[in-house]
């Protein structure tokens, strides 16, 4: 692969990187910043099951969809690693760990 | 009864004890990477579970939920605020960092910005925002010991140095990595038994998130402290302006991104994919701490004023836990207006015959729920873990930005392996010796340990860090001076704001920047940041082309086909 291609392949890389990085960090602002904070007061009339919408976001549910934007993140870039083949190849100096896919 | 639960509490101490001593004995390094970054072998669940005992200290584990029953439904700056942050680190930060693959936070920031100034500047304020957060988590230490063995704070804190320093000096990031993770289990199962244990007692249901969630425990106590005259529990901004909850919690979001002890610790794991994963694991690890802790916060609340409310102070007092958190003086009862019962309503008003001190919440569950003296054990060898792994992660990155970044980098580029290790430990261990002694003596400044840490994480290294990936063009004068304004507007808005307990001024020399708390201030500091080093930069010479490869390299897993193989 010339070094031309390679480097227009890596902006896309980093374009597609981008813009998953933009959806995910939109959700974490919603559900952390508006959700629990900006309409905090129209979203405490609201009922998730037994305590106010809001306020199941500011102590509970906000933590909970940040976890499932990490792991979403880090499946997703795993995907993108291998489409684009920049996953990294461990290059194993120490010959007995047992994990590498090398 | 009091007996059995020291002798217990003893055992059990002094059985994690010898398991960190013997784990910092087991992984003693040889090499400067294992001491810096545990020869980048760690796997990425093994991290998770370091990064989140490294993060939770002993203010998480024994006053944050306290602190949230009194803060109701803004008690959420701390929830979100201190999870938020792994959200940014996951995906901005880590995974580059790792790609970037040094030893530190200030070897990213001096590499980027070609510049050894930038670099000092870097290694200084990790030092300082390091130091601020270590002397808490010794007299953390200091405190668990005091309160649950008798023993004098000082001695507490010297038995705490001398544990931490012979893990930390002996194994460095190993040494402190491994024990990180027993920790980590240590403090969780700590506080999860009691938690379920009251949760069962209160709602039926055992798992004390969804006790809060699916029952009406909240909703009850909500109603029961607005007919006592207290805040609407579930109700928002009862406490601090809406605009500072915004503020505040972005703050501590964007501070965690920018706290060197935790950037460090995704140098520590194989390669950029780990990196992205062990952020994962450790926010599922962190995230049971943080969904348990305002759950507590609600149970504990709703028992104690159902104890104290109404009750004759006689019978409240033969309680055995009440007489023992009395004679601490965590918990005051007092019968002003002689009726023989207790009022408990808002603090701070008159008619009030109750204090508690925000510490009991957590400190009292396992008596309150009635669990045997072996979980009181439990919750202070957590205590003590809590804040052990954290002082060791703090200790390590001071003592880095010391011994790798000034020294090696900076004065003796020179300096052989051997050199480097010698004076990596020797500052480490110096590192304890400080700390301690602020943990024994306190400044003032070591209280507001929140609005600085994480104000000037979030108002110089941040910001940095971010635009060193993301930005190409941003260059040498861009950063330093994005990094000198946002940290000095930071310090002095936060000296200003806290002058009473810093410098023991009357008043406070300012009350609020435009309505933000100090707490809060670290959002401005960045914003700031951001806006000098865009302008500065475009107004200056673009970096060397070398940089600029430097940043498409480390924004790639593996940039070439055909590289080194």
């Amino acid at each position: 692969m010339s070094d031309k291609q390679l480097s227009q392949k890596q902006r896309e890389y980093w374009k597609k990187n981008i813009r998953l990085i933009v959806t995910l960090l939109i959700i974490w602002a919603s559900v952390s910043l508006v959700a629990a904070i900006i309409l905090a007061e129209p979203l405490s009339n609201v009922y998730f099951f037994d305590v106010p919408l809001s306020f199941w976001f500011a102590h509970q549910g906000s933590i909970v969809v940040f976890i499932f934007l990490v792991f979403t993140y880090a499946i997703r870039m795993d995907r993108l690693d291998k489409k684009y083949g920049v996953e990294e190849v461990i290059l194993t100096e120490k010959k007995d760990s047992k994990g590498d896919e090398s | 009864m009091n007996l059995d639960v020291e002798v217990i509490t003893l055992t059990l101490v002094l059985i994690t004890f010898a398991i960190y001593i013997y784990i910092g004995w087991w992984a003693k390094v040889k090499d400067t990477s294992s001491f810096f970054v545990a020869g980048k072998e760690i796997p990425a669940v093994a991290n998770g579970a370091a990064i989140a005992a490294d993060w939770m200290s002993a203010a998480s584990f024994i006053s944050m939920a306290g602190l949230i029953s009194f803060l109701g439904y803004d008690g959420t700056i701390y929830l979100m605020g201190w999870t938020g942050g792994y959200v940014l680190l996951a995906l901005l930060l880590a995974p580059y960092l790792r790609k970037f693959g040094r030893y530190t936070v200030p070897d990213f920031i001096g590499d980027r910005y070609y510049s050894n100034k930038t670099r000092a500047v870097a290694a200084i304020a990790t030092i300082f925002i390091s130091l601020t957060y270590v002397a808490g988590q010794m007299r953390g230490v200091g405190i668990v010991f005091s309160r649950y063995l008798q023993v004098d704070i000082t001695i507490g804190v010297i038995i705490g140095m001398a544990i931490v320093a012979f893990f930390a000096v002996l194994g460095g990031m190993k040494g402190i990595t491994w024990t990180q993770v027993i920790q980590y289990f240590v403090l969780i199962i700590a506080i999860i038994i009691p938690a379920a244990a009251i949760s069962l007692q209160l709602t039926g249901i055992p798992v004390p998130q969804l006790g809060l969630t699916f029952s009406d425990i909240a909703e009850r106590l909500s109603t029961l402290q607005v007919e006592l005259g207290m805040d609407e529990y579930l109700a928002p901004f009862q406490n601090m302006s809406g605009l500072n909850v915004f503020a505040v919690t972005l703050a501590l979001m964007l501070g965690t991104a920018g706290l060197p002890h935790v950037i460090v610790r995704f140098y520590t794991v194989k390669d950029v994919r780990s990196a992205r994963w062990s952020a994962g694991w450790a926010l599922i690890f962190i995230a049971l701490l943080y969904t348990v802790a305002p759950a507590i916060g609600v149970f504990a609340k709703y028992n104690l004023i159902n104890t104290f409310n109404d009750a004759p102070i006689t019978e409240v007092r033969d309680i055995s836990w009440v007489s023992k958190w009395e004679e601490t003086g965590l918990l005051g009862l007092n019968d002003k207006n002689g009726d023989g019962m207790l009022n408990f309503t808002e603090e701070g008003s008159p008619a009030n015959e109750v204090t508690i001190d925000p510490d009991i919440i957590v400190l009292s569950t396992p008596e309150v729920a009635e669990l045997s003296p072996f979980i009181i054990a439990l919750v202070a060898a957590g205590g003590l873990a809590a804040a052990l792994s954290t002082a060791s992660g703090l200790l390590l990155a001071m003592s880095s930005a010391v011994s790798h970044d000034l020294y090696y980098r900076i004065f003796r580029p020179q300096a052989s392996e051997k050199q480097r290790l010698k004076i990596g430990r020797i500052m480490i261990f110096l590192a304890v010796i400080v700390a301690g002694y602020f943990g024994i003596n306190p400044p003032g400044f070591v209280g507001e340990v929140v609005a600085f840490a994480f104000g000037l994480g979030a108002a110089s290294l941040f910001p940095a860090i971010l635009l060193g990936i993301f930005d190409k063009r941003m260059n040498r004068e861009g950063a330093t001076w994005g990094i000198a304004i946002g940290l000095s507007f930071t310090l002095t808005m936060i000296l200003l704001m806290r002058s009473v307990q810093v410098f023991g001024t009357e008043t406070q020399i300012l009350d609020s920047f435009l309505g933000i708390d100090a707490l809060g201030i670290g959002v401005v500091g960045a914003i700031l940041n951001f806006v000098v080093s865009f302008v500065i930069s475009r107004m200056t010479q673009a970096p060397p082309k070398e940089i600029s490869d430097m940043v498409e390299e480390i924004r790639v897993p593996k940039v070439s086909e055909s590289g080194e193989k």
